[in-house]
């Protein structure tokens, strides 16, 4: 019986063995295709990042050796992915002029430069489309002389305009053939050519005598030529210059700029740089622009101190607020406890995008609940949203309101561990209350909520949520070179030069970002300092 | 210590419930106000704490159906707040699912089994959950562009990609599974390993019918994290129809058509739920919400 077994489960693995290799294999050569991809569109971050992990988990799935590893590889894995990668990513776009202007690799810039093309003056022929089945059609021209062509049945099909992703505009090709007469059978109205516009521009069209043909208008093909050639290397070419067919200009990539340039006749640099531009190293500079650009310093030296008084002035308020309010709730004697902890957990369980959202409502100038209280009991509606100070305040307010009930949690917590007896020695002292909360609760509470209040300061350093739901950043700060307001905080901050606006920098952005992750990486390393002493 | 309270102890029992009552007036306040503010009459009117003439119409808008004003003309839903909901549920409940899985074996192995580079990886962790999302956001975006330039149905805009970059924030979990694991007695896993069972079935059968306690929590907490992400959801999702509640809701309160009351009663509709679920967790919750600073 034993025996029997063992041959099946012997006769099983060795099934699944071999299927196990067959699924490797194949994983292997999708994904070196995908890796070969990558690499040759100048994407070369991104496949060897992607060639690294392919690698990692094919030798931690197929090796006896890496059993264990097997556990930890997808979770650490995604790790790596989102949160190492994207950090490591950022510190690197710093170092680059990666922003909408300068958004392509230089692959990809030449390579819109020689898909570019012009037509050829003279070279015009009619057009028209004939049905032949279903969003088939074929296609006739006629030369200004009585030659005319046509192609065999070709599918023209109108893009989905809300399709996702939007549909490829791949060009179609369409070889056409020499005839005398036309089709028997009426062109398509200009309606139905109207409404297959849109296809009609992707389509070249090839004659037999190799010249290729596009639409050049409602009834018109025109020959067409590519504008540009890579200047052979018998006449200098070094494979990176490129000639302008019409008007024999030589242009070539400035890797300093990220743009193809003109060269003038001593093959130095001109003129400004033609869109589209690539995204190069440009070493310190984003990040002199922020030390030294005034234009940028300001506001970021600005904006770094509110978001330092916003962080500190958060802890203290939930702190002072938390740590009361906790000692009221563990006060054995007090009626109702219970009721009340969970009422002043409320602020805590509403998801903050729905309470900050509400307070965005309440705090509005005209319509919003708090002014008419205000306005009726004293006379007044102030700005909440305009005027920096009172926006300032606002944050802080509704901050507080969000954060105090974890900070009431963890005293909470603590305050338990705090043994009675203390509480009793300092009575028969003649201490009170208010006494016993400075001399005894606060101190003992200190020590273990230290490395969480350095937590909660990184937190609200980073409050992305708070300010880009109430203010947004506004009101603006005048005179600055990049969106910045006077309520923003670094992060939101570096969230609108990278994507409000039509600036787009994002290597800006990420050298803020990598200013801030020093400065949140020496808050994480004091943290786990503090909590080893701890222990 | 058993003794007649003095009235000083009474007089400060009496001033620490008028200060907690008052307190509590000024916290629940906004809450209060919003719940009236869904039953108002118009986006604009400003009114009573009581609505003076209540209706319904702000919460048919947000439950999907249409409404008829006074001039006869028929209003549509403004947002599909319905479909929004549906988003952040299926996005949250999926991805907390998936990191309660990939969390569960990476702290097994953390736990349990002797690896190179296990004390470094277990640190590399702790830091590196210190750096939020929010600060590499133009990488996410420039790594989702990359993603669906090569495979579409996990990049941009879609909900795939989304619950994909939410399982980069497994960190805090495996160290909070790692820590209930090491509570547990290894004797039992031991001797069924000497019994011929793999680590996988050791950790299947034995470990893992153990712990479900904390797998709920992290569940939630997952859950809870997921549903209330704005940033990454924000620059991941564009199509009105895909976005998630966090994202969708801002647009209510745009200052060219700010539609307060139709945003109140979806707050409501779509808050009170995910209100509900933590209080009813938060006992379980707050320690596994401390847990993550205090231990080391």
């Amino acid at each position: 019986m034993a025996v029997t077994t063992g041959l099946i489960e012997g006769a099983g693995t060795s099934a699944t063995h071999w299927l196990k290799w067959i699924v490797l294999g194949l994983i292997a050569l999708i994904n070196l295709y995908a890796v070969t991809l990558m690499y040759i569109q100048g994407e070369t971050v991104f496949a060897l990042v992607f060639l690294i992990l392919v690698a990692t988990g094919l030798y931690v799935f197929a090796a006896e050796r890496a059993y264990v590893h097997r556990y930890i590889f997808p979770g650490v894995a995604t790790m790596f992915i989102f949160i190492v990668f994207p950090l490591a990513y950022t510190i690197w776009i710093a170092f680059t002029n990666y922003s909408a202007s300068n958004i392509l690799t230089f692959e990809r810039a030449r390579h819109y430069h020689l898909s570019q093309t012009y037509r050829i003056e003279g070279q015009n022929y009619d057009f028209s489309l004939y049905a032949a089945g279903t969003e088939a059609y074929r296609l006739a021209l006629t030369a200004k002389t009585g030659e005319r062509f046509i192609s065999e049945p070709v599918e023209l099909r109108v893009p989905d305009a809300k399709a996702q992703p939007p549909a490829a505009t791949a060009p179609i090709e369409i070889d056409l053939t020499a005839i005398d007469t036309p089709p028997d059978q009426p062109p398509l109205a200009v309606k139905e050519l109207v409404r297959l516009r849109g296809v009609m521009q992707n389509v070249v069209a090839h004659l037999p005598d190799h010249s290729d043909l596009r639409m050049s208008g409602m009834r018109q093909f025109a020959a067409t030529r590519p504008l540009f050639q890579v200047l052979p290397s018998a006449q200098g070419g070094d494979g990176l210059i490129l000639v302008n067919q019409q008007t024999k200009e030589r242009i070539a990539p400035d890797m300093r700029l990220g743009f193809y340039r003109q060269l003038n006749a001593e093959g130095e640099f001109t003129g400004p740089g033609i869109a589209p531009g690539f995204s190069v190293f440009v070493g310190w500079k984003n990040f002199l622009r922020v030390l030294t650009d005034p234009g940028v310093q300001g506001p970021f030296l600005q904006i770094f101190g509110w978001t330092l008084t916003f962080s500190f002035l958060s802890v203290v308020f939930t702190l002072a607020i938390g740590t009361v309010l906790a000692s009221l709730v563990q006060w054995e004697g007090l009626a109702g406890r219970g009721l009340y902890r969970l009422l002043l957990i409320l602020p805590y369980a509403v998801p903050a995008f729905i309470s900050i959202l509400v307070f965005r409502g309440l705090f509005n100038q005209n319509f919003g609940e708090i002014n008419l209280l205000l306005s009726q009991v004293f006379g007044i509606r102030p700005g909440w949203f305009n005027d920096p100070t009172l926006a300032r305040t606002m944050l802080l307010i509704v901050n507080t309101w969000l954060g105090y009930p974890y900070m009431m949690i963890l005293c909470m917590g603590l305050l338990k561990a705090i043994p009675a007896d203390l509480y009793e020695a300092s009575a028969m002292d003649g201490s009170n209350f208010i006494r016993d909360f400075f001399s005894i609760t606060l101190p003992i509470l200190m020590k273990p909520l230290t490395p969480l209040l350095i937590a909660s300061f990184a937190f609200n350093f980073n409050n992305f949520v708070l300010v880009q739901l109430l203010t947004q950043g506004r009101p603006d700060i005048i005179g600055a070179q990049t969106p910045a307001g006077t309520t923003d905080l670094l992060v939101t901050y570096t969230y609108r030069i990278a994507f409000e606006g039509s600036g787009q920098d994002y290597g800006l952005a990420s050298a803020i970002a990598t200013l801030i992750f020093i400065m949140v990486g020496i808050l994480a390393l004091i943290n786990i300092k503090l909590m080893r002493v701890d222990r | 210590m058993a003794m007649v309270e003095s009235k000083s102890v009474i007089y400060r029992k009496l001033a620490a419930h008028a200060f907690l009552w008052f307190f509590l007036a000024l916290i629940i306040f906004p809450l209060l106000m919003v719940i009236a503010i869904s039953f108002r009459t118009g986006n604009f009117a400003v009114g009573d704490i009581i609505p003076s003439n209540p209706t319904l119409d702000h919460w048919r808008l947000a439950l999907g159906m249409s409404i008829i004003d006074e001039a006869g003309r028929t209003i549509p839903p403004p947002f599909p707040v319905l479909l929004w909901l549906w988003n952040s549920v299926k996005v949250a409940v999926i991805s907390a699912i998936l990191i309660v899985a990939l969390s569960t074996t990476c702290a097994y192995a953390f736990a349990r089994l002797r690896f190179s580079g296990r004390s470094l990886l277990l640190k590399a962790m702790l830091i590196f959950q210190m750096f939020p999302a929010v600060l590499a956001l133009v990488a996410y975006y420039a790594l989702f562009s990359r993603i669906t330039e090569y495979f579409p149905p996990l990049g941009l805009n879609t909900h795939p990609g989304l619950i994909f970059a939410y399982l980069g924030g497994i960190a805090l979990h495996v160290w909070t599974i790692k820590g209930y694991f090491e509570t547990i007695d290894k004797s039992l896993e031991e001797s069924a390993m000497l019994d011929g069972a793999s680590p996988w079935q050791a950790f299947r059968l034995i470990l893992l019918p153990l712990s479900v306690p904390i797998l709920a929590v992290v569940f939630i907490l997952a859950f809870i994290t997921a549903i209330t992400e704005y940033p990454v959801a924000s620059i991941l999702l564009q199509d009105e129809a895909k976005l998630t509640l966090a994202v969708g809701s801002q647009y209510y309160l745009n200052p060219q058509e700010y539609k307060w009351g139709d945003f109140a009663a979806a707050a409501v509709m779509s808050g009170l739920p995910i209100t509900l679920v933590f209080l009813l967790a938060q006992r379980w919750l707050v320690g596994g919400l401390t847990a993550g600073g205090v231990k080391g």
